[in-house]
């Protein structure tokens, strides 16, 4: 079943790269499809749909962010006494499983001021390059949302 | 107008090319390469539109994706001093 | 490619510009800040929403063809490898133990 799926997304794949629908190239395109499942297997799992649905509903705001954080470093470059403050601090990590980890760490190096040095089970260590940047962070908005995409009820 | 987003891509990746010549440390130069890198996927797309030549597109992704796996791999030789999975 | 209407040509001009923008400011960043941890930032974010606002872009003028999903796969692509490299990178670093700049009173950036 999972074998299935991965090759399935993988054959989509390969319709959108190559935009040519003849014979050929659709059954060697199922056959690479199924090649590179099979040497997959064993590996991690594609994340599921329900996964990828509450993911779609996360991105907005995430965008919003990168959309932010881009100016809040546009503005740090470009002022001529270039204000920063940079620490480095350690937080709690309320996820519980690899994939949440993941997601929070990327999420939190794409929003403003703050990037993810280390990632353990159990804390993240994070710079800031500003003490406003550390607190917004601090407040745990962002855990919040990636919890909730995650499927952890709330601690 | 794809040519002067192109020529400002460019200019972006020279100054970005300084750090990666001055560095110090090998991880501001690894860095820069880096972020070269995504230079060179938007300035692909560029040149793509530049000469209506779709097929740029395809070289784009190849490059993400090398680029990509070029900064994890020689990190992963920096932490571990080698490359064995 | 097709040649798109004027509202589109506008549109994706000015993603364009904002993208060409935001990595001029992502290089210049990496020129200026004084220590290897500071560059990450416009390493990670402001490179990130200059080649989102340039696929955009080149999206918005393109439409809805097979051009704009191979677009889409880069910006998905690098939206999820962008971080994660300097997340890497910072992750490296960090374990190797290399010193993190710090605001000194009266003191300025080396």
């Amino acid at each position: 079943m999972r074998f299935l799926y991965t090759a399935a997304v993988l054959f989509l794949f390969w319709l959108a790269l190559s935009g040519q629908f003849t014979g050929l190239l659709l059954g060697s395109g199922a056959a690479a499809a199924l090649f590179v499942a099979a040497l997959g297997r064993g590996g991690r799992a594609l994340p599921g749909p329900v996964f990828l649905l509450r993911l779609a509903a996360y991105l907005p705001w995430l965008f919003w962010q990168i959309v932010l954080s881009g100016l809040d470093v546009a503005y740090r470059v470009l002022h001529p006494s270039r204000p920063i403050d940079p620490r480095v601090m350690k937080i709690k990590n309320p996820c519980r499983t690899p994939l949440g980890t993941a997601l929070l760490a990327n999420s939190i190096t794409l929003t403003p001021g703050t990037v993810t040095l280390d990632a353990g089970p159990e804390e993240l260590v994070i710079h800031s390059v500003s003490a406003e940047a550390a607190d917004a962070l601090l407040a745990g908005e962002m855990q919040r949302r990636v919890m909730r995409v995650e499927g952890t009820p709330d601690v | 107008m794809f040519e002067a987003a192109a020529l400002a891509v460019l200019t972006a990746a020279a100054v970005t090319l300084s750090r990666a010549l001055t560095g110090p440390s090998i991880y501001d130069r690894i860095l820069a390469v880096n972020v070269m890198g995504t230079k060179t996927v938007a300035l692909l797309a560029l040149i793509g539109f530049v000469y209506e030549r779709p097929h740029f597109l395809d070289i784009a992704i190849v490059y993400a994706l090398i680029n990509f796996i070029a900064t994890i791999a020689f990190l992963r030789y920096r932490e571990r001093g080698d490359l064995r999975i | 490619m097709t040649e798109p209407g004027l509202v589109r040509t506008a549109v994706s001009a000015v993603l364009l510009v904002l993208g060409c923008l935001a990595m001029l400011s992502a290089s210049v960043g990496i020129l200026r800040f004084p220590d290897f941890y500071s560059r990450i930032h416009p390493a990670g974010k402001a490179d990130t929403l200059g080649i989102t606002f340039v696929l955009t872009g080149l999206m918005v003028r393109e439409g809805f063809t097979l051009v704009s999903l191979k677009l889409l796969i880069i910006l998905v692509f690098m939206l999820i490898a962008s971080p994660t490299a300097t997340h890497a990178l910072a992750k490296s670093a960090y374990i190797a133990g290399l010193g993190h700049w710090k605001k000194e009173k009266g003191k300025d950036a080396p």
